[in-house]
């Protein structure tokens, strides 16, 4: 068991949702993989199909047309799998939390395992985040 | 009895060639990295990555066909093993392989693709079956020019079509390479084999921008780890089958790793400095210029160069 959770966590592969975001959270993320940051070197690739994810990556305020879709997402993925929210709007709706298009924050939807705040969050606090999501998992089983 | 069973399951067939195509993944990976300026991956990631998916949930989609769905990739691999086993036969004991040997291996190297097309089509999934019609529209593209630069070989080596002969002519007078002929013919198997291994210029049925994966959309765990190996071992047998066809005058250890090497860097700067054809493009280059180049050698190779 301990084998397949130490695989797990040294080769995520992560699918990612933009469900509503003003596409800078996006780009910090995709900054993640360059040279300067390189998560290849950790394991972690970006994949097309969430048949293969071990990591959903969700950015952005959750918009009353994305929350069905994101359901459906989250019960395509193949578990164990865990959910990341990337961004203040994620997080918490930032500036559109009084928007009539916006009803409820991520987590009342899916359950989130982490949370990293900013806007956009820097690389480096995606990466810190991940090494601390990590740990948690390989300390919990 | 035990003896194949052994060859089949672990020296030159299952064991060993899951373990050398991972490897050989490790440096697609790493080469590519460095080449992007990157550090890349550990060298036990693709292990890593296989140890994963077989931990992870294995999702059969409802408006599959479940046994074909699952039994599809297994095709793949079954027949893969046998190519590289009879391949890895050829190289190491010359005298054991059997006449025709070479056809056989042929034909077995078209099951990984068949077993894709099966996969796709079986999913239901409108995306793989865009992906399951390119792959096939692939296979039809480059098993022509490939064949014909088969020819090439087989006619410079007076009619063998068996590894032994094609080894022995190569160890009598001169590598294939060492000719007109075979330069040309090399030059085309390798296009060739750049599109059976789907990568770059010819990932055009994975396609991981505009299909999400195609083919292998809904594979999740097991199977898809299946995939995975095949891909993998695909990428050891190849350039192995090329080094036997055109590189065979000094098969010792270490020029064997040279050249596999050699051919694996090859294919993976053609990789990495070629942008995706459409697919009408990609039948056009095979159909047009590479099968032009296949049958140039073929003319070449009758006319002794
Ligand atoms: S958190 Fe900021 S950067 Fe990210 S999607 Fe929201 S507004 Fe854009």
């Amino acid at each position: 068991m301990d084998f397949k959770l130490k695989a797990l966590t040294k080769s995520i592969w992560v699918f990612h949702v933009s469900a509503g975001s003003c596409n800078n959270c996006d780009i910090e993320i995709l900054d993640c993989l360059t040279p300067r940051f390189d998560l290849e070197r950790f394991g972690i690739q970006l994949i097309g199909s969430v048949r293969h994810a071990d990591a959903i990556l969700i950015t952005g305020a959750m918009n009353r047309k994305s929350v069905p879709r994101m359901k459906k997402i989250y019960e395509q993925a193949p578990k164990p799998c865990v959910v990341v929210a990337v961004g203040q709007c994620a997080l918490s709706r930032h500036m559109f939390r009084f928007s009539y298009n916006v009803k409820e924050p991520l987590d009342n939807i899916l359950p989130v395992d982490l949370y990293i705040p900013g806007c956009p969050p820097r690389p480096e606090a995606i990466i810190d985040g991940i090494v601390k999501l990590v740990n948690k998992i390989r300390e919990n089983k | 009895m035990l003896k194949t069973f052994l060859s089949y399951l672990i020296f030159p067939g299952f064991l060993f060639s899951a373990c050398a195509g991972l490897i050989a993944c490790w440096i697609d990976r790493k080469v590519t990295a460095r080449i992007q300026w990157r550090v890349g991956p550990p060298w036990h990631q693709n292990f890593t990555d296989i140890i994963k998916l077989l931990g992870k949930e294995t999702i059969v989609p409802s408006d599959s066909s479940k046994w074909t769905f699952l039994l599809a990739p297994c095709l793949g691999v079954l027949g893969l093993i046998l190519a590289t086993t009879i391949i890895g036969r050829a190289a190491l004991v010359p005298s054991e392989s059997f006449l025709g040997d070479l056809i056989v291996v042929l034909y077995l190297l078209i099951i990984p693709a068949v077993a894709m097309i099966i996969a796709g089509a079986s999913s239901g999934n409108p995306l793989a079956s865009v992906g399951v019609s390119r792959e096939m529209k692939l296979v039809l593209a480059y098993e022509l020019p490939f064949l014909l630069s088969v020819t090439a070989v087989i006619i410079k080596c007076n009619g063998a079509i068996q590894f032994a002969g094609i080894l022995n002519h190569q160890l009598n007078f001169a590598s294939n390479i060492a000719s007109f002929s075979g330069i040309l013919a090399f030059v085309a198997a390798l296009i060739c084999m750049q599109a059976k291994l789907g990568l770059a210029p010819f990932d055009i049925s994975e396609a991981d921008q505009e299909l999400m994966g195609g083919v292998l959309i809904e594979y999740s765990g097991l199977p898809l780890a299946l995939f995975k190996l095949t891909k993998a071992m695909l990428l050891y047998t190849s350039p192995l089958l090329l080094i036997v066809l055109f590189f065979g005058k000094d098969l010792s250890l270490l020029f064997i790793l040279l050249k596999f090497v050699g051919i694996l860097v090859v294919f993976i700067l053609i990789k990495n400095t070629n942008p995706r054809l459409r697919i009408d493009q990609a039948l056009r280059f095979f159909w047009g210029p590479v099968t032009l180049l296949a049958l140039l050698a073929n003319g070449l190779a009758l006319l002794g160069y």
